[in-house]
Formats: structure tokens, sequence, C-alpha cells
């Protein structure tokens, strides 16, 4: 066996056992496809709660439903209420759904009074317990007094029908204060008792899911049987022209995991048919062809693998964008076929062009180190992905491919070919003055876009398209539940610290709710007062025979017959020694939605939130929030907890600022290392300039194309022209080999023809996809991949 | 717990409301025979009128009837205000189909869709105005007594729900004009509304 020979089956041998090693743990790897790419690893408190909400808390599991009515408003809205009803009422009885424990929803409302039934009796049986007006002084007979004169001034308006049923056991009026204090001011439009939009069109209900809303399976489940159930229901009511539209977290998660798994899919499954055709018009061979893929398979094993490792679990992003972001491998085998021919001395119409593609290697891997140091964890694997993928599928290129071509295997020259592109390469420096008219108008457009160039929204990173988003405003405007922006939040050890937290700080906010500056506070011990609270307000109730005496002094002189007050008596007696109200006592009504959704357990802390609703602002939307006095009041009032208060929208916004001017901070660390390199390399200044120069105008020009055409540039365009310079500096570096000729060689130039080609068509079929990231890393690469290697052969200046 | 429902409550207070403000307006017409239609015809006549209440609550447990007082306001066709002035200030407006009840600050917008045996109410009323007697005859079984100058119109609800909280309204007047609405609720409390009409004050134009 000769040392050749010897040497080629340990490489192949070598390769064989990392492949297997490597498919090893993609097989066991764990895989996700929650939020948490997209969310810093290292997160701030504010930033951590944000996270916790988005991830689990109970906004997480909320679906939103409508019922939605044709353009000629048919069918009718007293039939929507029928449809909504008669849906409601199926996903409430809804059993397990295969797979499932429990019962796909904890609650469905629609409006109707199913539970409102519940939540009066829960209401006036703890009333003495749930009312803050409860205190010793409402008891006495000067506070009896105030508190029944209030009640017969009730009595004497319209708004005092509530209470006149009740009077004889509930003359304070703890009912009627604890619904006021319940009612959060936006009054919902409903018909025959059931949720509607104001102009009749849609019904609306509102779902809360068992699962959480990162558990992306359960909550497709959920949104099936909904699905299903309307069928059934729709069907059985004969409405045929009424339409089903769900929306909230869950959805929007499912919704983009599907969108993306399916564009990728079938955009990569276009794109690779685009470039199996043409690398077999090219080389005439299907098993060269299988060999040219083997490098980029490898890579992409060998990337999982390393991100399983890295990171613990593999992100669904990271399987969906890390192929198409290694996609360059494909072009080392083309160099390598063309360039190289088809034997290992690289004889025939070879080149030596190993060391310019493992520079082109090197570039790359730089450009996607400076993905791998971002604090979020989406960009971090991709770019530990990309690193290793593009470097494994060289390897394999280099020491494993030759070993595998069969012998005599070579690309047959297209002298036409090879002759056309000559004479074009020849005659492309001719155009230079375009390139510079090009540059002139991009720095242009640039200066004149320097305010807006960068997406400031979170929102632009999300892979929900404008039509969902804007479904999902106009059912939460239909059930009058805008989105909360600012929140206090309180963590503590156990539920009952947590709760009081939340007592102490609505207390320190009342102020500011008396003057105005706050239309209300939501916290859930509204709903399930602390244990503390609740004994403290049955300690200020007094025995049946006391409250009897200080009725009668308190209404001396007041109309009242207090010998009909009797039930009054026995029944604040009895709530002394009335069982706390405990969570588990809210279970059927509204209540406990209400809890739920401002008290939840996670990672063995209770969190309470307290929800600060603003006076509704004169359209233009000036905060009228002094954020730094209710965080101030906050601190100061919370003593069982760490509290922090939140403004949503600022907070989502500066995590996204974070983000980009992070991963801008690290593209131009990146830029800066890539131009060392090339400088250590070429050793040379003006080689140097000769290189750079191209890519730095595609990146210019292309970002002007973008930023002139569409949306502000985000994140993903970002990584898009990171793309473009790993790309272009091996156009830029081929030319640049052979520096004293007039043009590259024909091999060297249809391989790069080849290379461009296969480019253009996996990332140009991205440009067509409704999944931003997708979209924008395509319309970024696509046109860029051309203009670099377009560039590269018009600014080329032969050494003289 | 026979718990009575507040919604079932609000409902009611609404229903009196604006059924006392619907027929307080008045109107002249002749009318060849006395009888609904032709009360009905003589009321409808009126497209804005103002005047003075007092309304008084007689409720078991408590010994002296509440009083009440303040001004109503109609201007057709949907608006009826009903502006309470002592003992405290409270204000109630139907405008077209939602209500407003203004109280110590408090502003509650009440849309009528919400409350469908209201709002079907409220069609009735408005209805009735328009000299559609059948619409009134759907939900009340009208009885009229008495003279065109001294006429009582009573209305017993149709439906068992309705009567379980208004068990029978009785408004009495002279010609188009509305003098009394005895609302008797179905627990035995009871409301007398009396109404006078406002001294001529000249409209702002």
């Amino acid at each position: 066996m000769s040392e050749r020979r010897y040497k080629s089956l340990l490489a192949i041998l070598v390769w064989l056992v990392v492949l297997a090693v490597c498919l090893v743990a993609v097989v066991r790897a764990r895989y996700t496809a929650d939020l948490s790419a997209f969310l810093p690893s290292h997160p701030t408190p504010e930033q951590a709660v944000l996270i916790d909400q988005l991830k689990e808390g109970p906004a997480s599991r909320l679906i939103l439903v409508g019922l939605v009515a044709d353009d000629h408003g048919s069918p009718a809205a007293i039939d929507l209420a029928r449809l909504s009803k008669a849906l409601a009422e199926r996903l409430r009885n809804l059993r397990p759904l295969p797979g499932d424990k429990a019962a796909p929803y904890t609650s469905v409302n629609n409006g109707e009074l199913v539970s409102s039934q519940r939540d009066q009796s829960v209401l006036f049986q703890y009333r003495y317990l749930l009312s803050p007006e409860v205190t010793p002084a409402r008891f006495q007979p000067e506070g009896l007094r105030a508190a029944l004169q209030d009640s017969l001034e009730l009595l004497g308006s319209s708004a005092g029908l509530m209470l006149q049923p009740l009077l004889t056991r509930d003359p304070t009026a703890e009912l009627v204060h604890l619904v006021e204090g319940m009612d959060s001011g936006g009054e919902r439009t409903t018909v025959d008792g059931v949720w509607m939009s104001s102009d009749h069109r849609r019904a609306v209900l509102v779902a809360q899911t068992q699962a959480d809303g990162s558990d992306l399976d359960a909550q497709q489940r959920a949104i099936e049987a909904i699905h299903q159930q309307f069928e059934q229901v729709s069907q059985q009511a004969g409405l045929k022209n009424a339409r089903l539209v769900v929306s909230g977290p869950g959805v929007f998660a499912t919704q983009s995991r599907h969108t993306i798994e399916s564009e990728a899919t079938r955009l990569s499954m276009i794109g690779a048919g685009i470039i199996i055709t043409l690398l077999l018009s090219i080389y005439r061979s299907p098993r060269a062809l299988l060999l040219g893929l083997l490098p980029m398979a490898t890579g992409a094993l060998a990337g999982i693998a390393a991100v399983s490792w890295g990171f613990g679990v593999v992100h669904g992003i990271t399987l969906g964008f890390g192929i198409t972001l290694i996609g360059e491998a494909v072009d080392y085998a083309i160099y390598l076929f063309v360039q190289g021919g088809g034997s290992e001395q690289g004889e025939g119409r070879a080149s030596n062009f190993w060391p310019t593609v493992s520079l082109g290697v090197l570039t790359s891997v730089i450009g996607f180190a400076s993905m791998l140091a971002s604090g979020f964890p989406g960009l971090a694997q991709l770019g530990l992905f990309s690193i290793v993928g593009i470097l494994s599928a060289a390897l394999v290129t280099r020491w494993v491919l030759p070993h595998l071509i069969p012998k005599g295997f070579s690309i047959a020259p297209m002298p036409g070919l090879d002759a056309r592109l000559t004479w074009v390469a020849a005659r492309a420096p001719r155009l230079r003055w375009l390139a510079m008219v090009l540059l002139a108008g991009a720095v242009v457009v640039l200066f004149m876009h320097r305010d807006r160039l960068w997406s400031r929204e979170l929102t632009s990173l999300s892979p929900i398209t404008k039509e969902a988003q804007t479904l999902d405003m106009t059912l939460r405007a239909d059930l009058g539940a805008p989105d909360v922006r600012y929140l206090g939040v309180i963590r503590a050890a156990s539920m009952e610290a947590a709760l009081q937290g939340a007592e102490q700080a609505t207390q320190a906010l009342a102020p500011l709710v008396e003057s105005g500056m706050l239309l209300g506070v939501d916290s859930a011990a509204r709903y399930l007062p602390s244990q503390a609270m609740q004994r403290q307000r049955q300690a200020a109730l007094p025995d049946a025979d006391t409250l009897r005496a200080r009725f009668t002094q308190a209404a001396q002189d007041l109309p009242l017959k207090a010998e009909k007050f009797e039930a009054f008596f026995t029944e604040a007696a009895q709530a002394r020694r009335l069982p706390l109200l405990t969570r588990a006592d809210l279970n059927g009504s509204s209540l406990a939605l209400g809890v739920d959704s401002l008290l939840m357990r996670q990672s063995g802390q209770w969190t309470a939130l307290v929800g600060l609703r603003l006076p509704a602002s004169d359209a233009t939307g000036v905060p009228v929030l002094d954020a730094q006095l209710i965080r101030q009041r906050l601190t100061t009032a919370v003593k069982g907890g760490q509290v922090y208060f939140i403004d949503l929208k600022a907070e989502s916004e500066k995590l996204y600022s974070d983000y980009l001017s992070e991963v801008l901070h690290l593209s131009m660390l990146g830029g800066l290392a890539i131009l060392v390199l090339l400088g250590v390399v070429l050793r040379s200044p003006g080689r140097l300039l000769r290189v750079v120069t191209p890519l730095l105008l595609t990146v210019l020009i292309v970002s002007a194309g973008l930023v002139a055409t569409g949306p502000p540039l985000t994140l993903f365009h970002l990584v898009g022209l990171l793309l473009i310079v790993a790309i272009g500096s091996n156009y830029a570096l081929f030319f640049d080999q052979r520096a004293q000729a007039a043009i590259p060689s024909a091999a060297v130039l249809s391989s790069m023809v080849f290379a461009n080609l296969t480019t253009v068509a996996g990332f140009g079929m991205l440009a067509w996809s409704q999944v931003p990231v997708l979209h924008a890393i395509g319309a970024t690469v696509g046109p860029g991949a051309i203009l670099a290697l377009v560039l590269a052969a018009v600014l080329h200046r032969p050494e003289p | 717990m026979n718990l009575v429902s507040i919604e079932r409550r609000c409902r009611w207070a609404l229903n009196t409301v604006i059924f006392g403000l619907g027929i307080m307006v008045g109107g002249a017409v002749q009318a060849q025979d006395w009888g609904v239609d032709a009360l009905m015809q003589l009321l409808a006549q009126t497209k804005s009128s103002r005047a003075n209440f007092v309304e008084q609550k007689y409720l078991s447990a408590v010994e002296v009837p509440l009083e009440s007082s303040g001004e109503l306001v109609y201007q057709a066709p949907d608006r009826l205000e009903k502006r309470t002035l002592k003992p405290s200030l409270e204000s109630l407006v139907l405008d077209k189909d939602v209500l407003l009840l203004e109280r110590k600050g408090r502003k509650r917008s009440i849309p009528l869709q919400s409350y469908p045996e209201v709002g079907a109410f409220v069609e009735s009323i408005r209805a009735t105005l328009a000299g559609d007697r059948q619409a009134l005859d759907q939900n009340y079984q009208v009885a009229l007594e008495g003279k065109r100058d001294r006429w009582y119109l009573l209305l017993r609800p149709l439906q068992a729900k309705a009567a379980a909280m208004v068990s029978q309204v009785k408004f009495s007047g002279q010609r188009e004009r509305v003098d009394t609405i005895e609302i008797l609720q179905g627990n035995g409390d009871r409301s007398v509304m009396t109404i006078t009409p406002a001294p001529a004050i000249p409209l702002s134009n």
C-alpha cells in the first residue's frame, strides 16, 4: 500500500468517524422553537420579567377568538352571538386532547353570565374580607353613620337601584363598592349577552389555555381544537358565512413556527433544485454532484453537533437558517472541481487556489465570530454553527474530497464560455465610472436616511405578519383590553408575601389615583387579599350585638328602620369567622382569571403584577406618567420582596436597541479583524485596498438600495451584509490572486461564475419569503453576491 | 342565596328611567276618538321639551320616602336627559343608544346593546313616540283609563322575567302632558315621579 493511498484512507476514516459522532450528537440533541433565541441570555431584572411574561406569563396563554361576518354583514349579530355561545360551551367542556393531561382550556369567556352568577355569589359572601373599605373606624358609630348616609344618598339616585334590594343585608354598600372598583372603565359592547365588536360584525371570545405559551405543541393542539369545534357548531347552526379568526401569543408562536418551517423547507427545496440543476449541467456527473454536496452536508452535521454541545439545546432558527449561511460551502467544491481538476496533484486547468480559498474561509469565520460573541442565543448559535460548518466543509473539501473524486474526473472545459467570460472580464474595468456613480448615489441615499437606517422596534424582528398584528389589535380593541404598558412587579418567596407586596404597592399608589395621575391600579390582591389583610378586616368587624347597638346609635336620626337590618348584623358577625378566602374558592369565577393573570409562580418564586391604568391621553400619546416618582413610591412601600417598575414598551425597545447596537459593534470589530487578517496575509496596502474596495462598495450600494426601497434595516440585514463580505471576499481574492495578470484564468473565472450562480439561486429564493428574517437575508445577499462579483471584475486593476 | 342579580337591577334602572323620559313628552293633536292610539299620536307630536321632576322612592327599610329632584330634557328624536340636582348632582343621558351616567366625578358609559332587554325597550318607547303602538304591545299589556283631560296609562310587562323586577308602570297626565310616573317593583318598593312643566326658558337660539 502506497503512502499516499494510506494517507487518503486515513483521511476518509477520520472523516467517517467524525461524521458518525456528529450524527449521534444530532440525533440526541435537544431542539426548541420558543422565543428564547430572541431574548438576551443575561437579562436585567426588568428584562427577566418581560421575558417571563412572554414565555409563560398568563398573557402568553390567552387566545383571542373572533367569529366574523362577511362583508355584507351576514350572518347577523344575533346569529354570531348564538354561535359564540355554542362554541364557548363546547370549548369549556372539552376533554383532554391526546397528548395532554388536562383539558386544553382553563377558562373560556365570551361575556355570558356563566361566571357572573358565581362572581356575584363570591363577592357577596366574602364582601367584608374583600372590601378595602372595611376598617375598624367604619364599624364605629361615626363610621357607620357616614356609610349609611352615603347609602341613603345612593338610594335616592338612579345608580342606587343596584343597592336597593340588598339594603337590609348590606347597608354600607360593600358590594357596590367592590363592583365599582372592579369595573375597569372599558365597557365592552355586547349583543344578546355576548361580547361583540362595536360594528356588530365580530363576536369575540377569550380562552386561556392550560399549557404555557412556550409549549408550542400543546398550543397547536388547543388552537386546532377551536377550529374543529367551530366547524361543527357552524355546521349545526347552518351559518356558512361566519369565519373564524384566532390570535394571541400562542397563535403567533405556532403560526410563525409553521411559516418558518414550511417556507424554509419550500424555499430551500426550490433553491436546492436550482443549485442541483446548475451543478449537474456543469459537472455532468451525478456522482460529482453528490460529492460536491458532501462538504456542506458534513458542515451542517458538524454545526448542529457543535451547537448542541456548546449550548445544550439547538434552536429551530439555527436549523432553519444555518444551512443557508453555510451555503458558501458548495462553492468550495466548485472551486476544487473546476479549478483543481480531477487529480490530487491539481493538474489540468489547475491553479493554486487553496491559499485563496483558505483566506476566504478565514474571513467568513471571522465574520461569523462576531455573531458568536453576541449576548443573544439565537445569533450566537448561528455564529457557532456557521464557523464550525464552514471550517469542516473546507477541511472535507481539502482533505477528503480529492480522494473520493473518481480517477480521471474532470470538468470538461467549455471553451465558448471561457472565451466569453474572458472577453467580459477584460472589458469590465471600462465600467469603473458606473461603479463610482453607484457609489456616489449610495452615499447620498445613506446620508439622506442617516436617521432612520435602522429599525428601532422589536417587532421588526418578529416573524409575525402585519395582518396578524392588525387582527390581534382589532380583537383586543373589541374586548376593550388595551395592552398594559406600565407594570409594577413584586417578587417574593411566598404567595402571601407577594400579595402583601401588591397591597402595599396599591396603597402607595392610592394618592396618585386620587390626584387623577392614574386611572386605577389592578392587582391580584383586589380579588384575593392576602391572608393577613383578610384577618385584619375580620378583626375590624364587631359581633352582632355590638354592631346592632352601634347601628342603632348611628341610625338615630337617619330614616332607617333598625329592626329591618338583622340580616346585616348576623352576616357581618359571621364574616368574622368565615374561613379565609383562598384561590380555590374563586374557581369558576372570573375573579380567578383576575388573580391568575396578576399573580404567578415562576421558578420557585411568586410574582405579583401591579398594573397601572392611565387616563386616556389626548391622542398625542405623550406619557403623562412620572416613572421616577412611581418607582420611588413602590420601592419605599413594598417590604416583603423585590420590587420593580417596568415600562414594557420602553423596555422592549431598549432590549432591541441593545441587541442592535451590540451586533453593530461586533460587526465593526469583525470587519476590522477581517481587514487586519487580509493586511497580514496580503502584506501590501495596495493589494489590501484592491481586495477591500469592491467589498466595501458592495456593502454600501446594497444597503442604500435596501434603505431606498424598503423599510429601515434590521439585524437580519446586518447578518446579510456580513454574508456578502464572507462570500464576496472569495471573488475579490481570486481577482487579486494573479494581480499581475490582466484577468484571472478562464478556469477561475468560470468557477467564480458557477459559485455565484448557486449563491444567488440559494439566497435569491429567500427574498420571496414572508418571514422577515428570510426575506431580509435573501434580499441582501442575493443582489449583494452578484454585485460583489461584478464589482470585483470592474474594479480589477492589474499591477503595472 | 336569594341574591338579586346586579345586572338585572341595572336593566331595571334603565328601563324605568328611559320609560319615564320617553313618556313625558307631549304635544297637541286633534284625535277623533279617545284611545291608546289617540294618546300615542298626541304624545308623538312634541319634538322637544323641558320639565322639572320630583321623584319619591318608598322603600320598605326606610322610614321616609327618599326624595330627589331635578330636570328632564327631551330632544327628538333620540336624546333624553335626566339631571338630578338634589340631593346630589347626577346626570343620566340617553344619547342614541348609549346611556351615560355621571355621578361624583365618575362617568360610566353603558351601550344599550349590552342590555338587550333595555335596548328592545328603548326601541319600543321610540316606536311609541313615533306613533307605532305595535311595538309597545310587544312588551306590555297596555290599558288606558280616563279621558283626554285626565288619563291613566297602565303598562304591565308581558314577560315574567321583566315582571319580577317591575310589576307595573302607571302614567297619568292631561292631554299631551305627562304628570306622574309611578313604578311598582316586584318586591313592593315603589317610586313616584311628579313632572311639572319647566317655566318657559327660552332655548339658546
